[in-house]
């Protein structure tokens, strides 16, 4: 049960500047999913909580206690590694009880938690095993043993599933989310796969080579993305974008095919500014007075199709459909209910100035 | 570990392997099988016949003090060698591996004493240790007068044996050195990070999880630097002491020389090259164990 | 890179404990044999006697050849060792891992064992037989016994057995017969433990002792180690100088080898056999 707290955190190597100042509060058993591409420094940032790492400038504050330059083993927290890192030469038992010895626990007590532990997570019949003899998801839940044992202040997972495969990836998934929420560790969960970040979070810290793009709720980042990085890295198919150019006071956008786009609210802007529009692929809606879709390529997925084509200047599209369709041309409209507008040069996204007007 | 892909030609093998076969053939099994049938005969005192004496040789080797003192002298030996080189490569390999300012060059320069001689290493440690010449010896020699006693390795046993002992496992810390940075480097990383996580400092991370790790690395080494100890140090002994004085520096391998080629008894070194080569093959067949296991 | 002030002290008295004796010989070269004998030698090298390395050279010292020709002789030693034992063991292990032919397993047992005897278990023996072959004092006396052993031929065996199928059939697709499959395959893809290997017999065949001892007795096939050993010799009259001199000559080459190949070295090590 704990707190952690953020401040400033900066980290270089030389000269390649891997994290430029991140700040978080963690609550008290609050589960908060790092997200992000190949090295923008997710890793990074938990390395440095977890004092493998020291950071270049900014503070690591656990239960307000200020433990940037502590030892790991001063910090009380349990790491989950995404290749396991379980002592080979010990048995499962040992695994999970090596802290705890160290610690000076007694054999009692080291016992009891090995073995709750170890029905938690089903790993009764394996205690005597060695790490070789061990299938990956095996291998995989005595890694969390090891640090359930712990009873720590936090959790953190280094990528723990990636090496695991599809299937087992979705099984394990639920179950640290339910050990988690059990047990009431505060947790920090780094991944790339936006699945388990959308499934395992309270909260979403979306990392973009070293700058923190948004911080919060998944279905808040999901619906309100604060950047075109964000939106197409949550949802899958990607978000579409298009550029486009704001006009008639900022009401309406037109594409670069010079479609008229509805913008259904004011937004903030001169006309003539650069603006990126979204719209997520299954709010593209088919119309019969719409714009004109030449068809690329039909995905059919079984409860739903992908249908992937071009617009008249070549911008691609993504369109989801429920159920089959075997479409060759269509016409499709971007509703203004569903469209999401950045910035055209920064990528940010931009709030309207008015409600939307009522219908009439 | 056999290939499923072959060349069909029958000839053209033979051939290549040839040359390798026609030389260990008659320098290896040629001389082995001499020195085995020399081993069941014993010469007459003038040289001229040669009589089968059968296990002879052997039952009197066994039986001669002086070569059951050789063999014992010979294991000490070994042993110091292999402790002392062992410990010392384990130490800078250990220092050598944490990230450092400059650690490739403290590699560079304890990886190029590979190259240094046996022989040559005994000349160094002479112009360290003799008595009035060497850099050390002459102030040891100095002190220990005070004390009543002298040191010079020419005259006493134990210091001789000391010597030599230095010089010997002072040439090998280098080849101990690279296997144990080696083996230290295959420990995947995560694991001493998994360590450090769960409280593991310093001495106890080493001692629990470094060294289990690092177990059959030792193993081996202890097997090839037994097998140096044993045999690569002809040099080494020969060029220092001469396995002098008297017979306190003679190991095994000097024993035969002496034997064989100062006194000319070949019956009898024969024996003890067969004893030797027995020895030989017995910590060869161990290296090889236990180089299998490390590769795992 | 944490600064830490216990490993540098440790790895620099390692650096100390190899680099301070050759140091030594090489600062004692300079100085005056009379004084060595004294015990005055000391770790300050006199510049005025720098010539000393030129006159061993030239000239060696008594009943030992001129260093140059021992230099020689243990260079020549040394590469024929090195580049023979390559050629023979490349040759054998090709032959036993892409072929079957009668007694191949044979041939594999017989080379292997003879990992199991230095020379310093066969010494007599092997002096008889090199005795009869008129091979004492010779070139290839000293050299050819050395060249067959099995090492090398175990570490390119394991090599060859590791490499995928799919390149030989391709090869063989591409009409490459067994002399061009080694020349323009196997070879280049063995280029590292090659590299490995040429540094760890070249060191070898150099810093050979007992056999160039027992086989070399005429001095002009004197090996430098050999040399350095006998100018140490009796008591009294040893040349101090001069044996410091020639040693450092004596170390320069294979040291020279070792650091310039030591990545390839190292690697070539710790994966192959010894």
């Amino acid at each position: 049960m704990a707190t952690l707290d953020l401040q400033g955190v900066r980290k270089s190597f030389g000269t390649t500047h891997v994290l430029h100042g991140i700040d978080m509060t963690l609550a008290d058993g609050e589960m908060v999913v790092i997200v992000g591409a190949s090295g923008c420094g997710k890793s990074t940032l938990l390395r440095i909580v977890a004092g493998l790492e020291t950071p270049s400038a900014g503070r690591v504050l656990l239960d307000g206690r200020d433990v940037t330059q502590a030892e790991p083993s001063a910090r009380d927290m349990a790491m989950v590694f995404q290749n396991y890192a379980l002592y080979p030469h010990m048995r499962v038992f040992d695994n999970m009880a090596y802290a705890l010895r160290i610690r000076g626990l007694s054999r009692e007590e080291i016992a009891r938690r090995v073995q709750e532990a170890a029905d938690m997570l089903g790993l009764d019949a394996l205690l005597d095993r060695k790490p070789r003899q061990l299938s990956g998801g095996q291998r995989q839940r005595v890694a969390m043993g090891r640090a359930i044992v712990r009873e720590p202040k936090l959790f953190l997972f280094d990528e723990p599933l990636s090496n695991l495969d599809a299937k087992l990836r979705v099984q394990m998934r639920a179950e640290i989310r339910r050990l988690q929420r059990r047990l009431g560790i505060t947790s920090l969960y780094v991944t790339h796969d936006q699945t388990e970040a959308m499934t395992l979070g309270d909260r979403l810290l979306v990392l973009n080579q070293g700058h923190a793009a948004q911080l919060a709720p998944p279905m808040e980042i999901f619906e309100r993305p604060a950047d075109t990085h964000v939106a197409t890295l949550i949802g899958a198919p990607a978000m579409n974008l298009f550029a486009a150019t704001l006009t008639q006071g900022g009401t309406v956008a037109v594409l670069e095919n010079g479609a008229v786009i509805r913008l259904g609210a004011r937004y903030p802007g001169q006309d003539g500014a650069a603006l990126t529009l979204g719209i997520r692929p299954e709010h593209v809606a088919i119309a019969p007075d719409g714009m004109p879709l030449e068809v690329d390529l039909i995905e059919p997925l079984g409860s739903e199709t992908l249908i992937h084509g071009r617009i008249a200047d070549g911008a691609s599209v993504v369109l989801r459909v429920v159920g089959p369709a075997s479409l060759q041309a269509l016409r499709i409209a971007l509703p203004a209910d569903a469209l999401h507008v950045f910035d055209g040069e920064t990528g940010k996204r931009v709030e309207t100035v008015s409600r939307p007007a009522m219908a009439g | 570990m056999e290939r499923r892909t072959i060349f069909p030609q029958r000839g053209l093998p033979a051939l290549l392997v040839a040359p390798q076969l026609a030389v260990t053939i008659v320098f290896f099994f040629w001389p082995a099988a001499q020195a085995i049938r020399l081993s069941f005969e014993q010469q007459d005192p003038f040289g001229l016949s040669t009589v089968f004496v059968g296990l002879d040789n052997y039952a009197a080797l066994l039986a001669d003090a002086s070569w059951r003192a050789s063999a014992a002298r010979t294991l000490v030996f070994c042993a110091s060698v292999s402790v002392l080189s062992m410990a010392l490569g384990l130490v800078f390999a250990v220092f050598a591996d944490q990230e450092l300012r400059g650690r490739a060059i403290y590699r560079m320069l304890l990886i190029w004493p590979y190259a240094v001689a046996p022989a040559l290493a005994a000349v160094l440690w002479i112009l360290l240790l003799h008595p009035q010449i060497g850099l050390l010896g002459r102030g040891l020699d100095h002190v220990l007068a005070w004390f009543g006693a002298r040191w010079d390795y020419k005259i006493d046993g134990a210091q001789a044996m000391l010597a030599v002992i230095l010089a010997s496992a002072w040439k090998q810390v280098s080849y101990n050195f690279i296997f144990f940075l080696a083996g230290l480097q295959s420990i995947p990383r995560a694991v001493t990070e998994a360590a450090r996580m769960d409280g593991a400092k310093g001495w106890r991370r080493f001692r629990t999880i470094t060294l289990p790790l690092l177990m059959p690395t030792m193993v081996f080494l202890l097997v090839v630097n037994v097998t140096y100890a044993a045999f690569d140090t002809f040099g080494t002994i020969q060029a220092m002491t001469q396995g002098g004085p008297g017979t306190s520096t003679e190991t095994l391998v000097v024993k035969v020389y002496r034997d064989g080629h100062d006194n000319g008894d070949l019956g009898g070194s024969s024996a003890q090259s067969v004893v030797l080569m027995v020895l030989v093959i017995a910590l060869t067949a161990a290296q090889f164990r236990a180089f299998g296991r490390e590769r795992d | 890179m944490r600064a830490n002030w216990a490993a540098h002290a440790v790895l620099l008295f390692g650096v100390l404990l190899f680099a301070v004796p050759v140091w030594l010989i090489v600062a004692g070269a300079t100085q005056d044999t009379d004084a060595i004998a004294r015990g005055e030698l000391s770790l300050l090298p006199h510049l005025s006697g720098l010539g000393i390395f030129g006159s061993v050279l030239r000239e060696g010292a008594t009943g030992v050849p001129p260093v140059w020709r021992m230099l020689l002789i243990s260079f020549g030693m040394a590469m024929v060792i090195a580049v023979g034992k390559i050629a023979i063991s490349l040759l054998s292990a090709f032959a036993i891992v892409f072929f079957r032919f009668p007694f191949r397993l044979v041939c594999f047992w017989l080379i292997f064992v003879t990992l199991m005897l230095p020379v310093e278990v066969r010494i007599v023996p092997t002096y008889e037989v090199m005795s009869s072959l008129h091979l004492i004092d010779t070139f290839s006396g000293l050299t050819v016994p050395l060249i067959a052993s099995a090492t090398a031929t175990l570490l390119f065996r394991q090599v060859f057995v590791a490499l995928p199928d799919e390149l030989v059939e391709a090869a063989r697709m591409d009409g490459a017969g067994p002399w061009r499959f080694f020349r323009d395959i196997v070879v280049p893809v063995s280029s590292t433990s090659l590299a490995a290997l040429f540094v760890i017999l070249f060191v070898y065949g150099w810093n050979q002792y007992l056999w160039p001892l027992l086989v070399a007795t005429d001095p002009k096939l004197q090996t430098v180690v050999v040399g350095i050993v006998r100018m140490v010799g009796v008591e009294g009259v040893t040349e101090w100088n001069r044996v410091m001199a020639t040693a450092t000559l004596a170390l320069l080459p294979p040291i020279a080898v070792v650091l310039l190949m030591q990545r390839w070295f190292v690697r070539g090590l710790t994966e192959g056999e010894k």
